[in-house]
């Protein structure tokens, strides 16, 4: 209404001065930060900016900016540049693989009777409540080279005692954990988007002449592919940064940003260089995330 | 619904009905105003420029399809939009800028709107309880229009274990409980099925005189209109097309979107070769070489385009020609028939091919009518049966 | 079409819920266990559950990570919640692209990011890290969570009954708390639980943005684990897998058994008609 304007200027200011406060200004910080060097010196990084000393040291300080950490973070003599690509590949095979995981499950999820499907989709977001971090730990028992998996193949003779399958350390073991945590962001919008198609248009297809198969080719999957955005793009973007999954199931050779950046950050305490790895990870993330902001924008108007 | 009640006070209501016509009292001051009003939202003109009175106690109907506007025009009453220009004013008041909660209408919805999580009770007691009323008094009037709406012993039940008609029921009662100065209906009966949707239509005219309140509307069934109303605005575009009772809207259509929307219509597109003295005579392409006269004075000169709009239950059709003096009479061919049990319609196609419907009453119970697919047939009607239409 | 579960069917959804639960199934088996070796079994016995509750830090821990997750939920539940209503009713105003933007991006927004932006912010202001900054990290990216929550509930909420409450003199700010709120307060609530347990949940973000004194329970675990996998560790696991599973499953019992309520009440409300 209207004629409340003061009640609804505070009901927009109050989440809208929120999130300007904790999470626009934050990364203009990161990004002020970036063109900053390191010091040793609580905050550790210099120029820092103090208006009280005057606009003069204010000006000088401005000056001391540079692009100097990109030119570090982007040169090819540090690895970088490689766990950038190498993080876009492993998100990329994850998302694959959550995609051919995922859309078989939240197809017959769709598909089973109505009575049990709310029972069905209770069971995929459980896990999801269920800690994170204990779903990635409960991989590593079942990895390991004395795990689960390996005493489960040697008691069926598959493999020999001698020579246990060596996963755990390897970007399989990532690929997997990946898989195994993001499963239910994949299988939820694929499933709404299956379960909200209307039964009759298959009946028309086969009465029209068409063979399941060709069926599910020309319109169960076109009709899901909003689903399918949704799912993988809610998948592939974390996944880029992500940061326990490589830490704790992936080898010393796997290389992600996420765990450079927090390396950077935590072990080598450069917040420069870190904060600069930051901004190039939004910057290669942009696009994604604009993308996503609009599938999801077209859904809640579509509504 | 007790039909002894209904029974003896519809005598009452038929002798107070025929005499109440305020819009054709020139001293008589109209309760709702819309002066000059137009609203906008972004480029699309929802109602345009528009000028209406509504007297006290009138039982109004706006009519329309979706998207005429009619809504808009309700909900600008209501305070739920804001004219982009002009006045609206109630009993004196300008009502421009006045929040819904501060207006004295009150609005039945077309989803009745009951409030999910309270009972009928709560529901029907809530616009009592904003205006701080003591408890003995919110009481006894939600008792009373409980009794109004017959759901004395529902009181506790919660909106969703009642039927669809229980639920209208309770949104009527709900609006009426603080006897405002006008009762808003927007599409009130639209939920329900046919039997009960007349049943109710008229309940609800019992109740506007037995409160004797202003009701104003909205519908796009042109039946509900005609039953319910005093006066009814027929809405196009934005616009009101024309604002009279029932049976003048019916009668005589002042357009041919009028007489197309309420009810059933042919129209013969015409040629005036004498106008004057109450009557005219036309040349048709659909007669031939036949006049047609019509008992009406038109504006227009001869040579000019009109219309002829003549309802189907006023055009016979016969075997033989007939003998009634002065009637307008065509030859045809049955091209179809329509049976609809207490109607047939009869789509008889004339010399240039057009088609005109006639309806007939069947009056007996042959299964087999004498008038077949394909018989030459002659359609007629008298001279006062049609209307001339210029737009 | 024949509807229902076809072998393929079938197969995908055992298969599939094989994968999402055997992990879990086999972390809960292996609490139990009297070895110290996780990976042999040795028997039962419950001795790690002993051991874990004479472990002071972890239940330090616990408690740390709790009080920051009821406080953050219940402050990002009212700002997710005024943001749903922003976004779903306010239509267009300036600005609005920043805003949906701000509250979608924190969903997908890798959290290395948001907690070293958030560490950065903390520092520049020159706020005493710890028990505060986590909480104020966790409401900033749990609101978004809870907004989308309750955004959908708002897009389906019939307008005419707010518009009814004003029609009938109720003011729009008293309508909000006696009509809107009551009728979503389950998407609310949801949203208030999201927001708990991705509190609960996170590592990344605390890690950053928590300083002497506030270690969280998922900071204290990632510190063990990375050492090795140990029963003890099984055994807190197993507790807070139990306590979620039966607060989950007896919310979807509540609102079953709500439903079929009114499933009942509307077929003996038809049958009356």
């Amino acid at each position: 209404m209207a004629r409340n304007a003061r009640g609804r200027w505070l009901v927009v200011a109050i989440p809208y001065f929120w999130l300007l406060a904790l999470f626009l200004a934050p990364f203009l910080i990161v990004f002020k930060i970036s063109l900053s060097q390191d010091a040793i010196a609580q905050p550790p990084y210099f120029p820092t900016f103090d208006l009280s000393e005057g606009w003069d040291v204010f000006r000088e300080a401005f000056g001391e900016l540079s692009f100097e950490n990109y030119g570090y973070v982007l040169s090819w003599d540090n690895e970088f540049l490689e766990a950038y690509g190498s993080s876009l590949w492993i998100a990329g095979i994850s998302t694959l693989l959550l995609l051919m995981a995922g859309y078989p499950i939240a197809y017959a999820m769709a598909r089973a009777p109505k009575s049990i499907r709310p029972t069905l989709l209770m069971l995929v977001i459980l896990p999801f409540w269920t800690s994170f971090l204990i779903r990635v730990y409960a991989w590593i028992g079942i990895l390991s080279p004395e795990g689960l998996l390996n005493q489960l193949l040697i008691a069926l003779g598959i493999i020999s005692p001698d020579a246990p399958l060596q996963i755990l350390a390897t970007d399989w073991a990532v690929y997997i954990g990946i898989v195994y945590s993001y499963l239910p962001f994949m299988i939820l919008p694929l499933y709404s988007a299956l379960e909200k198609m209307d039964d009759t248009l298959l009946e028309a297809a086969a009465d029209l002449g068409c063979t399941p198969i060709a069926a599910f080719w020309k319109i169960t999957w076109p009709l899901s592919l909003p689903g399918v955005f949704a799912g993988c793009l809610l998948c592939f973007i974390p996944a880029v940064g992500e940061f326990v999954i490589p830490d704790l199931l992936g080898g010393s050779d796997t290389l992600m940003i996420g765990k450079v950046l927090w390396t950077e950050f935590s072990v080598n305490r450069s917040w420069t260089v870190s904060s600069a790895v930051a901004v190039l990870l939004l910057l290669v993330l942009v696009v994604p995330i604009v993308f996503y902001q609009n599938v999801q924008a077209r859904e809640v108007e579509a509504r | 619904m007790s039909t002894g009640v209904t029974a003896t006070t519809q005598k009452t209501v038929g002798g107070i009905r025929r005499k109440f016509a305020p819009w054709n009292d020139p001293a008589a001051v109209p309760l709702i105003r819309y002066q000059n009003v137009t609203k906008r939202f972004g480029d699309f003109v929802a109602i345009d420029n528009l000028n209406l009175d509504i007297y006290e106690r009138e039982f109004f109907a706006l009519l329309g399809p979706s998207g005429c506007g009619k809504t808009t025009l309700m909900r600008m009453l209501a305070g739920f939009e804001e004219p982009t220009s002009g006045q609206i004013t109630l009993a004196g008041q300008d009502l421009v800028g006045t929040p819904p909660y501060k207006r004295q209408t009150n609005m039945m919805f077309q989803s009745y709107a009951l409030f999910p999580h309270m009972s009928v009770w709560d529901n029907i007691a809530f616009g009592l309880k904003q205006d701080g009323m003591s408890k003995d008094a919110i009481a006894a009037r939600v008792e009373e229009m409980l009794k109004l709406v017959k759901l004395e012993k529902f009181s506790k039940r919660k909106p969703h274990q009642m039927s669809g008609g229980q639920r209208q029921r309770v949104a009527l009662a709900r609006s009426l409980a603080k006897r405002p100065k006008v009762l808003l209906l927007d599409e009130p009966l639209g939920a329900l099925d046919k039997k009960l949707r007349e049943e109710t239509q008229f309940e609800l005219m019992d109740i506007q005189m037995e409160l004797g309140m202003t009701f104003l509307i909205v519908t796009h069934d042109q039946e509900e209109a005609m039953t319910v109303a005093d006066r009814i605005a027929v809405m196009n575009h934005g616009k009101l097309i024309q604002v009279d009772q029932p049976a003048v809207i019916y009668e005589q259509p002042n357009s041919r979107y009028v007489a197309d929307f309420v009810g059933d219509v042919n129209i013969i597109e015409a040629r005036i070769e004498a106008t004057g003295s109450g009557t005219s005579t036309l040349r048709a392409e659909a007669a031939g070489d036949m006049p047609l006269t019509v008992h009406q004075e038109v504006a227009s000169r001869p040579g000019d385009t009109v219309f002829i709009a003549i309802r189907p239950e006023k055009v016979r059709v016969d075997l033989d020609p007939p003998t009634e003096q002065g009637a307008n009479c065509l030859p045809g061919t049955v091209w179809d028939i329509g049976y609809l049990g207490d109607l047939s319609i009869y789509h008889v196609e004339l010399a240039n091919g057009s088609r005109i419907k006639a309806a007939k009453p069947n009056l007996t119970r042959m299964v087999e009518r004498p008038i077949s697919w394909d018989d030459k047939v002659w359609v007629s009607w008298s001279a006062d049966a049609g209307v001339l239409l210029t737009s | 079409m024949r509807k229902g579960l076809s072998w393929f069917n079938v197969s995908s959804i055992v298969l599939g819920f094989a994968f999402l639960y055997i992990p879990i199934l086999l972390l809960v088996i292996y609490s139990f266990n009297a070895s110290r070796l996780v990976t042999v079994w040795a028997g039962f016995s419950v001795e790690w559950y002993f051991k874990l509750f004479q472990n002071q830090q972890l239940l330090d821990a616990a408690w740390v990570t709790l009080r920051v997750a009821f406080l953050s939920a219940s402050v990002a539940t009212v700002l997710g919640t005024l943001a749903a209503i922003t976004l779903t009713r306010y239509g267009r105003f300036h600005g609005r692209m920043l805003f949906s933007g701000m509250i979608y991006a924190p969903l997908v927004m890798p959290e290395v990011i948001t907690g070293l932006s958030l560490l950065l912010l903390f520092v520049a202001v020159g706020f005493d890290r710890g028990f505060w900054t986590i909480t104020l990290a966790h409401i900033t990216f749990t609101m978004c969570f809870v907004s989308v929550v309750v955004q959908s509930r708002l897009v389906t909420f019939d307008r005419s009954l707010e518009e009814a409450a004003l029609d009938l003199g109720c003011t729009p700010f008293k309508t909000f708390f006696v009509i809107t709120l009551p009728i979503i307060l389950p998407a609310v609530i949801s949203g208030w639980m999201l927001a708990f347990t991705l509190s609960l949940d996170d590592l990344v973000i605390a890690s950053f943005t928590t300083g002497p004194g506030a270690t969280t329970l998922p900071m204290r675990i990632y510190s063990q684990v990375r050492l090795g996998v140990t029963p003890e560790i099984n055994a807190a696991c197993t507790i807070l897998i139990a306590i979620v599973t039966v607060v989950v499953i007896f919310a979807s019992i509540m609102t079953k058994r709500q439903e079929v309520e009114r499933e009942r009440a509307e077929r003996l409300a038809a049958a009356e008609a």
